[in-house]
């Protein structure tokens, strides 16, 4: 395979004809590099995607209560349908084994104070589960837990972001005292959430404070839960529906109500998701091929080209002694180098580019757009194929010229 | 060294054929420097293609060296051709990127021959056709009379059994064909067996053997120099 002689013809050969080098390796070039940056942009639309579900649980299902709009069984159109403590017992003991998570959720914008520093922010009564459900982890100190829920404490777990509006810097806010609403409660840890600023201007205190303090009553807004991993989303998908009908059922709201009990269900989402990324790995793919494709028949045209152009050489080496074999190799290897080079060189300019626009390319909902290595390496072996591919049938052309056919003199 | 048998050869032309040679007796032995003379047309270099294995015959006996021509294939074709010819056209036919080096030393690297034995080698040659500064010179840079005899230099430097020349003074002035001719003369004489296609009387004069073509066939065949031969 490695014979430097053969080597030095072919660099000869490319090195003399530059301007025929560098045309025929151009179009690889631009091929290859459409090529990457087209699977790197729909690499990033894929990310984007998948991000705006990476902040909360995959397997979560949030249910709640809304206004009726039809009648039935009695009841007005038009009825507030409201969750108590018993619906979240209810689906305690009516689906056991079915969830690993579940959480009672009361929302509301609250002002937040301390010292001279105040804002509004989301102060969200919860059971501790909510941590899972929100993908929250603890920078500092704890999160809310059953004790606190017991002893129905005034404490409070807020967002790193909350913290940084309020706490002067390099002052952690864990063990001082907040004013929410009017009542002190203890900051017991910061947390950190995947969901961003957004979420991380949230803070979370006890379920059973709340209900304790804010009217004395057991309202809960919304109920969220995990769903049990082991469950296939299709289960999954039943098991949220199931449960859409069975509170339904609970609240005398009509079974074509669409209003009535919302539930939102990660795993329809999740089916949703999975068809467009489906859908966009299926464009990706067709446009890239169809890049490579064009590659191909654009260097395989411009090596029949080539071949042509150099009928008269090919004949002379021929007269001189060359073997079909030789000139086959010769042409061959000439173009799978071509191809190669060109093509990695494409490769070069494609992540280039990728990195270099990534960050302008947010906006377009374009994340992270990037070729991982194993596409890298199926590219380049695609690419030596293709030059042989674009090579051998020109090489071939080649090797059939008849020596006094290339030599005559006209 | 080259004998031919009642060789035929024809050319398909659509449903026709055009018959070039049309049996052609004719035996040339080691060191002789013949010539085949004939206006255009007449077949002269159909039948050196053939003899150089560079195209094939239809009907008849052709034998190189002692070997029956028959069947070749184009590896085996490459293989003779490389070891017992050696080529010189009337437009030269150097390859236009390589030097004058580059081109002579060429066909030792079909023969398998290493870099630096072809390089020496190749230069050798060159010096003996009188070019040996031109070395490192590009075709174009050369006269037309200085790149016949880079050819020549070519032809000869895999030490073949026979030189084909195909009008190879057709497109020089007359000080550059005698130049060329002596060298080939010069070549003969250090026992080379050389055959030269021409149109010109005075090319094949120079000759020791000339053979008149019309028509696809022999009309003459006469030696020049009976001295020489005897
Ligand atoms: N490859 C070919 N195909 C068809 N006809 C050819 C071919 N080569 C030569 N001829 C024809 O054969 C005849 C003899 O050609 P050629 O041997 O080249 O003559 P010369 O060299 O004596 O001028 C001419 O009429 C020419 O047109
Ligand atoms: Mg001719």
């Amino acid at each position: 395979m490695f014979d430097l002689d053969r080597w030095r013809e072919i660099f000869q050969s490319m090195g003399k004809n530059k301007l025929r080098t560098i045309l025929s390796g151009f179009t690889i070039t631009f091929a290859i590099m459409l090529f990457t940056i087209l699977l790197g942009m729909g690499n990033g639309l894929k990310n984007t995607f998948s991000s705006f579900f990476e902040r909360d649980a995959e397997n979560a299902i949030f249910i709640w209560p809304n206004r009726t709009t039809k009648a039935y069984k009695g009841f007005q159109s038009g009825r507030r349908i409201e969750f108590k403590n018993e619906d979240v017992d209810f689906i305690k003991e009516n689906y056991p084994g079915q969830f690993t998570g579940l959480i009672r959720r009361n929302q509301r914008s609250m002002e937040v104070s301390y010292k001279n520093e105040k804002s509004n922010y989301q102060v969200i009564a919860v059971d501790p589960d909510i941590q899972f459900i929100e993908k929250a982890s603890p920078v500092a100190g704890r999160f809310i837990n059953q004790l606190d829920l017991n002893k129905k404490s005034k404490t409070i777990a807020i967002g790193r972001m909350v913290e940084k509006d309020l706490f002067p810097k390099g002052i952690s806010a864990v063990g001082k005292y907040v004013n929410v609403g009017g009542l002190a409660f203890k900051v017991i840890g910061v947390f950190s959430d995947p969901g961003g600023d957004n979420e991380e201007r949230f803070a979370y205190i006890p379920i059973t404070t709340s209900q304790m303090i804010y009217g004395n009553n057991d309202k809960v807004d919304q109920i969220n839960l995990l769903y049990n991993p082991d469950m296939s989303i299709e289960e999954a998908v039943a098991f949220g529906n199931k449960m859409r009908r069975d509170f339904k059922k609970r609240h005398n709201v009509a079974p074509t109500d669409q209003r009535g009990i919302r539930v939102l269900n990660r795993a329809e989402m999740a089916q949703g998701t999975g068809q467009v990324s489906g859908a966009l790995d299926m464009i990706v793919i067709i446009i890239s091929i169809g890049t490579l494709i064009a590659g191909i028949v654009g260097i395989s045209n411009i090596m029949v080209y080539i071949v042509k152009e150099r009928t008269k050489e090919l004949g002379i080496r021929k007269a001189l002694g060359a073997k079909p074999s030789s000139i086959i190799t010769m042409i061959l290897f000439e173009a799978l180098f071509i191809t190669s080079f060109a093509g990695y060189f494409g490769l070069l300019i494609g992540t280039g580019v990728l990195e270099f626009a990534a960050p302008r390319l947010e906006k377009y909902f374009i994340k992270d757009p990037s070729v991982d290595s194993g596409i890298i390496i199926f590219a380049t072996i695609l690419l030596m194929i293709s030059g042989i591919i674009a090579g051998y049938l020109p090489a071939r052309r080649a090797a059939k010229i008849k020596p006094i056919v290339a030599l005559r003199d006209d | 060294m080259i004998k031919i048998k009642g060789l035929h050869k024809s050319y398909p032309m659509g449903k026709d054929s055009l018959h070039v040679l049309k049996g052609l007796d004719l035996h040339i032995k080691e060191g002789e420097f013949v010539s085949i003379m004939g206006s255009s047309g007449s077949g002269k270099s159909t039948l050196l293609n053939i003899v150089g294995l560079l195209d094939i015959h239809d009907v008849g006996e052709y034998h190189l060296n002692g070997q029956l021509i028959e069947k070749l294939d184009e590896k085996k074709a490459a293989i003779l051709r490389n070891k017992f010819l050696g080529f010189v056209f009337q437009s030269f036919n150097l390859i236009s990127y390589k030097t004058a080096l580059e081109n002579v030393a060429l066909p030792l690297y079909y023969a398998g021959v290493n870099r630096k034995e072809r390089l020496k080698t190749a230069l050798d040659y060159l010096d003996k056709v009188g070019l040996k500064e031109w070395a490192n010179h590009l075709p174009n840079e050369l006269s037309g009379g200085q790149k016949q005899r880079v050819a020549i230099a070519r032809a000869l430097v895999t030490k073949p059994k026979v030189v084909l020349a195909d009008e190879p003074t057709g497109a020089l002035d007359s000080t550059t064909t005698d130049s060329v001719m002596d060298l080939l003369k010069e070549i003969n004489d250090e026992g080379m067996t050389v055959f030269v296609i021409t149109h010109e009387e005075e090319v094949a004069e120079q000759t020791k053997r000339i053979v008149r073509l019309k028509d696809g066939v022999i009309i003459s065949d006469e030696v020049t120099n009976p001295k020489v031969l005897a």
